[in-house]
């Protein structure tokens, strides 16, 4: 059978599934280019974003944070996205997808739960039932968003395989679509798995970039020097960077560097797949991704549960390869600082994923001038992880 | 070394699935010398990967184990070596590992140790060239999947791709011992016109479900879950779980020749 190549950035990309599986991608792919040229979803998916979502969202000029760092630093407030993440964009986008192909049940993977809530989210507004996989160490560290989860009238099933965070909750909410393929959408919450997932992920993030550009000319009359964006899958990084790739704007993906780039047998302390990742094949995709000399996948690790992933989008992983996207990674200590750094300083509290952004403002040697960094979401749902380490 | 097909070239063919090095490498031996013993036409090797997707709580908890245990492809391909070649013998396991040794590599040491065919749930045809060229470089069947799902213009695609046999998948999921048959499955058997041989995995536990299955028209059933079930019951006596699984394995075999 060919090579299908249409699925692929570059090397990387494709789809890698079961073929009970392969049917309902190409029925997805089908689906998505039909709805997303129709005028009715268009303007449903519009009015969805604007008075449901709070979009736009806005750029705010960082005064404090800009006189601490010497340099013009703008926020991009998906923060104050419904939900208080990025991920609604998405979420508000495939499901009404799955409504417009007549499924009749959303699933959905969650880490930090942001994914998970803003699913179960977009589920009761357009009407769906949802339910939601998450591993039992995320529960355990995200215990209001669960329960926000389960307001918003989805089941959450708890994962307890593997290492029990993101990627186990992915394998998990793909067994649950192989087997219920038939009437079930699965709504993936960032830029990985098999194709047309990762185009159609970035597709809905865009808007982020989209308006950030418009906004910044608006106010500075002029691009960005850099933009900065948090990467576990990279949903938040690719929205913002896509109307920059072909700007001369410098583009920073930040992973979590946990407690340092170091491995033991079976685990990584980090979560830095563009770092020092190598080529593989995780959830549908070849991209980069930690393993063992075998090709196991290893355990990631991050205080931000929304980087805890041993993969990142096969987009990414190109832009990353041909130099077009520069990779570096934050600590799980340097985040903590810039969480708290941001909330003094703008009296805006950042999520601990978001956080990793930040602190590459300390961390980078030279961003240029005037930066946009991308706080991709609130960190209410963090208060007791940082709690527990003391302020 | 046996080739796939010489499975399928006296009978109905019974198709063996356990995990490797589950609990240990021994105890590998040991089930498969009973598998045999007992009438198993195909053992189909499982080769633990760490985010088992197409597989069930069985064949989950059996790759844990045996990863526990310490099992790698290394191993594997060690332990494969020293088994019985009265039958063929084929890998199951997942991309990663196969792309990660380097797909010629690995088609490599599978001839060199006796394994004929390779069976990777998470391939499908779209993303098979590469594995294909070595797999017939190195003289191995690659095996493909037909699933309920999977349309008519698919299964004449997959069809033309196969060698050894096509794995016709008879539920929608995962792997995971099930008592019923679903009618779905006796009409996909039906609509597969093929010479290849084709057999049934997904959910096969009893003499009655294979008995059906041949009756619709497979030339072979694969079975997994309900024998790795009883392993998982007898992880700290393995006479019990070889007694157990080649007492199953009779009444299988019995189930679709007799």
């Amino acid at each position: 059978m060919e090579n299908n190549k249409k699925s692929k950035f570059g090397k990387y990309g494709g789809q890698f599934v079961p073929e009970v599986l392969m049917p309902a991608l190409y029925e997805l792919e089908e689906s998505y280019k039909k709805y997303k040229e129709d005028p009715r979803f268009i303007a449903e998916l519009h009015d969805y974003r604007s008075n449901f979502a709070g979009r736009p969202t806005p750029l705010y000029h960082a005064r404090r944070l800009s006189k601490e760092y010497g340099i013009t630093v703008y926020l991009k407030r998906e923060d104050l996205v419904h939900g208080g993440a990025h991920k609604l964009n998405n979420t508000i986008g495939q499901t009404l997808l799955a409504k417009y192909m007549g499924k009749k049940r959303i699933i959905a993977e969650t880490g930090a739960g942001q994914h998970g809530t803003a699913a179960a989210m977009a589920a009761s507004s357009i009407g769906i039932p949802s339910e939601i996989y998450m591993g039992a160490k995320d529960i355990k560290r995200q215990e209001m968003n669960v329960y926000r989860m389960k307001l918003l009238g989805a089941k959450v099933h708890t994962v307890t395989s593997g290492s029990q965070t993101l990627k186990d909750a992915i394998n998990e909410a793909m067994r649950d679509w192989a087997t219920n393929v038939e009437t079930t959408f699965y709504v993936l919450g960032s830029i990985v798995g098999p194709h047309p997932y990762p185009a159609m992920v970035h597709d809905f993030q865009k808007i982020i970039g989209n308006e950030a550009k418009a906004q910044i000319l608006e106010k500075e009359g002029r691009l960005p020097d850099s933009i900065i964006a948090c990467t576990g899958g990279g949903s938040n990084a690719m929205g913002i960077f896509h109307p920059f790739l072909n700007e001369d704007v410098e583009l920073y993906a930040i992973e979590a560097g946990g407690s340092g780039l170091k491995t033991t047998k079976t685990a990584a302390l980090h979560s830095a797949s563009l770092c020092v990742g190598e080529d593989g094949v995780l959830h549908g995709a070849r991209t980069k991704i930690l393993q063992d000399k075998y090709g196991q996948i290893l355990e990631s690790s991050s205080i931000a549960p929304g980087l805890d992933y041993a993969g990142v989008g096969p987009e990414l992983s190109r832009l990353v390869d041909c130099g077009r996207v520069i990779a570096d990674n934050i600590q799980d200590f340097e985040a903590l600082e810039a969480f708290h750094e941001l909330s003094q300083l703008e009296g805006i509290i950042p999520a601990l994923e978001s956080s990793h952004a930040v602190a590459y403002l300390k961390k980078a040697d030279d961003l240029g001038d005037l930066v946009i960094i991308n706080v991709s979401g609130r960190g209410d749902k963090d208060l007791n992880t940082v709690m527990d380490r003391g302020i | 070394m046996k080739h796939i097909a010489d499975a399928f070239k006296r009978d109905k063919a019974l198709i063996a699935y356990i995990c490797a090095g589950d609990p240990t490498p021994d105890a590998t031996t040991r089930i498969v010398h009973a598998l045999i013993r007992a009438g198993a036409d195909l053992v189909e090797l499982g080769l633990p990967f760490s985010d088992p997707i197409a597989d069930g709580p069985t064949i989950q908890a059996a790759s844990q184990r045996s990863l526990q245990a310490g099992m790698n492809p290394d191993l594997f391909f060690d332990l494969v070596k020293t088994l019985p070649k009265t039958v063929p013998y084929a890998v199951m396991t997942y991309y990663n590992l196969i792309f990660h040794r380097g797909t010629m590599t690995f088609a490599k040491d599978c001839r060199n140790h006796g394994i004929a065919g390779i069976i990777v749930p998470d391939l499908p045809p779209e993303e098979s060239d590469e594995l294909g060229e070595a797999c017939k470089k190195y003289n191995l069947d690659l095996i493909h999947f037909i699933a309920p799902t999977t349309t008519p213009e698919r299964i004449e695609r997959i069809i033309q791709s196969s060698s050894g046999f096509i794995y016709l998948v008879a539920r929608l999921g995962v792997t995971g011992a099930r008592e019923d048959l679903e009618d779905r499955t006796k009409s996909l058997i039906q609509q597969v016109h093929t010479d290849i041989p084709k057999a049934v995995g997904f959910g096969i536990s009893n003499p009655q479900q294979a008995k059906e299955i041949i009756n619709a028209g497979a030339d072979g059933v694969i079975v997994g879950s309900a024998i790795v079930d009883m392993i998982a019951r007898n992880t700290d006596d393995i006479n019990k779980a070889v007694e157990e699984i080649e007492t199953l394995t009779r009444k299988l075999k019995r189930g679709i020749t007799g």
